[in-house]
């Protein structure tokens, strides 16, 4: 016998919620619990009193489960609300990167002309090395480390993906 | 104003909240909540042996009153050995409040003497569940904390209050209207939801409504309401395990229960259907069987107060969310208002009658051996005019006694659903007759579960509770026994009750009646003796050893696959069956 695997679909969540302690436990919780799937999730508080975060969940799952996520999200006390952005339509996801490049030379010039190309900037510098901040979609930012890798790549952070609607009106 | 200490806020909270029982049990970190219950009158505290049982003991009287069942218990160990327990009341939606002792604020996060990360254990099975630091915010945590555990789908939630907490003094602010920030179960049903079920039980042919636990959490008036609605459109009626008892046992729409030990006559009728309402049951394993062969000629309606449940193991057509009785009493109203006749399902029960002539519970007593079913059978015709109050450990005893034993009304089933924890129903007997002090509470167990909380057995004794025991002896634990003869070639492996307790010589030395009975003429005779006695009973039950638990749907089977005797079992089942749990 062996185990079987549904088809899955990537969806970028919005969850908002009651800025108490332990809610990213709770809901990292759920996803490993209900075995559910995380590729990406940021969190940070989105209010001036900092009572209120804004998490964002990349996942992937068959649509059948999916609705689940939302359910099983929306039935924690501390949970505000939840809101598919990949259903909803139209959407930005963006991401953050910070690339440090070590190299001389070539290396060195083809890194900040590819830099250039990617309007990532340069926000360390040494006689060897850059530090590059670049944004965009994870595809973008995929493809600039990967081609950093060319040039002497050292090391990479990223954000993972915060995302917001179009238009006017909030989620 | 002047200030009270944490603990003194606590139980002035309880008290406010009309809390009158706490099962617990003290330790080092809640001295301070056990001092300021022995300077006060109004909470009853029950010493339970073992911290499980205190959480068992708060379902069990949750569960027969409607209450919410509390339960005190010390940090680390204390807390570990109610997680179980925890666990069952989160499956079965139990509304439960679990206060755990804490090591000070201070000494948190350095391993210290009886620390556990308490909050972090039981995040998940809970419903919510708290740290207290500031004994300023304890009052109105405690009053959340119930409005939580009790409102929408209910459910255990923790609060741990560290020591020092419990020592530090604050002003006791006084219940405001709780108004929580994000929190909001939806209870009413949608209006035009409603008209579209009634349009479609008006048009259905071959009906079933399929009912669980949900309508016994609503409250006895949603099983009155089901009554109602069941009198208007004669509709038949299937329930899962947690739900026996919202439509009497007696009524002629009832079916039985569904599912892998489900009647043939509830799961064919579930099969043949055209229209299923589901109320307050959420499509559990143990019920639908093989998904794809479920109820396959069936429109689909689902009646629950959480959305969560809604499409998570079956997809249905209609979903409506909202508390159980809510919702049947907006679908009475409805089709009294329109005054639909009572629709003519006089073919569809002709064919339920067809399945109802296989008798499918029935059995062959075999000379003096007393069958387990027989045993149910003679203990409830020798109590059912006093309506018991019925517990249960899990396994084949338990499957028998919602087989066999007739429930005529809510709240006097008490079993662990969900999780199927052996060793529940001892304490949730003692928890239910200290909620009804009058009612006859009969704990029908196994003898190998009734080792799990075996302990109980001085709880009862030290509160003169007068609760039975009616253990079904057949010296295994009968279900792993059952599922490996029928899947693993009979290939005992561990099931067999080793070195068992001379059950009688044990009652005895806990203070109770012991009572022994091994042959059929002798039941009826030993169990008005158990009747008889005014305290406390075990009654040791020798039953046939290895008889099995039919009709039984085998993992992963469509209902129509139903094995109903055991001429029909094979010996091996594949990979994949083995597989399902």
């Amino acid at each position: 016998m062996h185990i079987k695997q549904e088809t899955r679909e990537r969806h970028t969540l919005a969850v908002i919620v009651d800025n108490e302690p332990g809610i990213l436990a709770r809901i990292a919780g759920l996803f490993t619990a209900r075995g559910y799937n995380i590729e990406s999730l940021t969190v940070t508080d989105i209010t001036e009193d900092e009572a209120v975060s804004r998490i964002t969940i990349v996942t992937s799952a068959s649509a059948h489960v999916m609705e689940q996520i939302i359910a099983q999200l929306e039935r924690l006390v501390p949970v505000h609300k939840v809101t598919d952005l990949t259903a909803l339509g139209p959407h930005v996801e963006r991401e953050l990167a910070l690339v440090k490049v070590a190299g001389t030379g070539d290396h060195r010039i083809e890194a900040l002309r590819l830099a250039e190309v990617y309007r990532a900037r340069v926000v360390d510098a040494t006689i060897a090395s850059f530090v590059f901040e670049v944004t965009g979609g994870s595809d973008k930012i995929d493809k600039f480390v990967e081609l950093m890798r060319e040039v002497g790549l050292v090391e990479v952070a990223r954000t993972g993906i915060v995302a917001i609607s179009r238009g006017r009106e909030p989620a | 104003m002047t200030e009270k200490s944490g603990a003194d806020i606590l139980i002035e909270a309880l008290t406010d909240l009309g809390v009158e029982v706490v099962f617990g049990y003290p330790g080092g970190a809640v001295l301070p909540i056990y001092d300021a219950l022995f300077k006060q009158e109004r909470i009853r505290h029950i010493l339970v042996r073992h911290e499980q049982a205190a959480t068992h003991a708060a379902e069990g009287y949750a569960r027969s009153t409607g209450k919410p069942g509390v339960v005190l218990v010390t940090s680390g160990p204390g807390a570990t050995n109610a997680v179980t327990g925890i666990t069952d009341a989160l499956l079965d939606s139990i509304p439960m409040v679990v206060i755990t002792g804490q090591v000070p604020t201070a000494l948190i996060g350095t391993d210290a003497f009886q620390e556990a990360d308490t909050v972090g254990i039981t995040r998940h099975c809970t419903k919510h569940n708290y740290l207290v630091k500031d004994p300023a915010k304890l009052a109105d945590t405690v009053r959340e904390a119930f409005y939580i555990a009790t409102s929408g789908r209910p459910g255990p939630v923790v609060i741990d209050i560290p020591k020092d907490v419990q020592v530090a003094t604050a002003a006791y602010t006084q219940a405001g209207p709780i108004q929580h920030k994000t929190y909001r179960p939806q209870t009413e049903p949608d209006p035009a939801l409603i008209e579209q079920v009634v349009d479609m039980l008006a048009a259905a042919e071959r009906p079933v409504l399929y009912t669980g636990g949900g309508i016994i959490n609503s409250g006895p008036e949603a099983s009155q309401l089901l009554r109602e609605l069941v009198a208007l459109t004669g509709a038949p009626v299937t329930s899962t395990l947690m739900g026996l008892g919202a439509l009497p046992a007696s009524a002629p729409q009832w079916l039985g229960m569904l599912g892998m030990h489900g009647t043939y006559e509830a799961n064919w009728a579930m099969n043949k259907a055209d229209l299923i309402i589901a109320v307050g049951s959420r499509f559990d394993d143990r019920v639908t069987g093989r998904l794809d062969a479920f109820a396959p000629h069936a429109r689909k309606v689902h009646i629950d107060i959480d959305r969560s449940s809604v499409n998570k193991n079956v997809r249905v057509d209609l979903p409506i969310i909202a508390d159980a009785g809510s919702a049947l009493r907006a679908m009475v109203s409805l089709w009294k208002t329109r005054g639909h006749p009572k629709p003519d399902l006089s073919e569809w029960w002709r064919r339920i009658e067809g399945w109802r002539a296989a008798d499918c519970l029935g059995f062959e007593d075999r000379g003096e051996v007393i069958m387990p079913q027989r045993a149910i059978r003679a203990l409830y015709e020798a109590t059912k005019h006093r309506q018991p109050i019925i517990t249960t450990e899990v396994g084949q005893h338990q499957m028998w006694a919602a087989q066999h034993f007739g429930f005529e009304a809510p709240n006097k089933w008490l079993t662990s659903g969900g999780l199927g924890t052996m060793g529940y129903g001892l304490p949730a007997a003692i928890g239910a007759q200290l909620g009804n002090p009058d009612a006859l509470v009969i704990d029908i167990a196994g003898e190998a579960s009734i080792q799990m909380n075996i302990q109980e057995l001085a709880t009862a004794a030290q509160y003169r509770l007068p609760v039975k025991i009616f253990i079904l002896n057949n010296e295994y634990m009968g279900m792993v026994r059952q599922w490996q003869e029928l899947t693993y070639q009979s290939r005992y492996s561990q099931s067999y009750s080793e070195s068992l307790p001379d059950f009688v010589m044990l009652a005895e030395a806990y203070g109770w009646k012991g009572i022994r009975v091994d042959r059929l003429s002798d039941l009826a005779v030993s169990v008005d003796q158990m009747l008889a006695h005014d305290g406390p009973v075990l009654v040791d039950c020798r039953v046939a050893k290895l008889a099995n638990c039919f009709p039984m749907i085998p993992s992963g089977a469509a209902h129509t696959d139903m094995i109903l005797q055991a001429n029909e079992v094979s010996g091996e089942m594949d990979d994949e069956a083995k597989a399902l749990v």
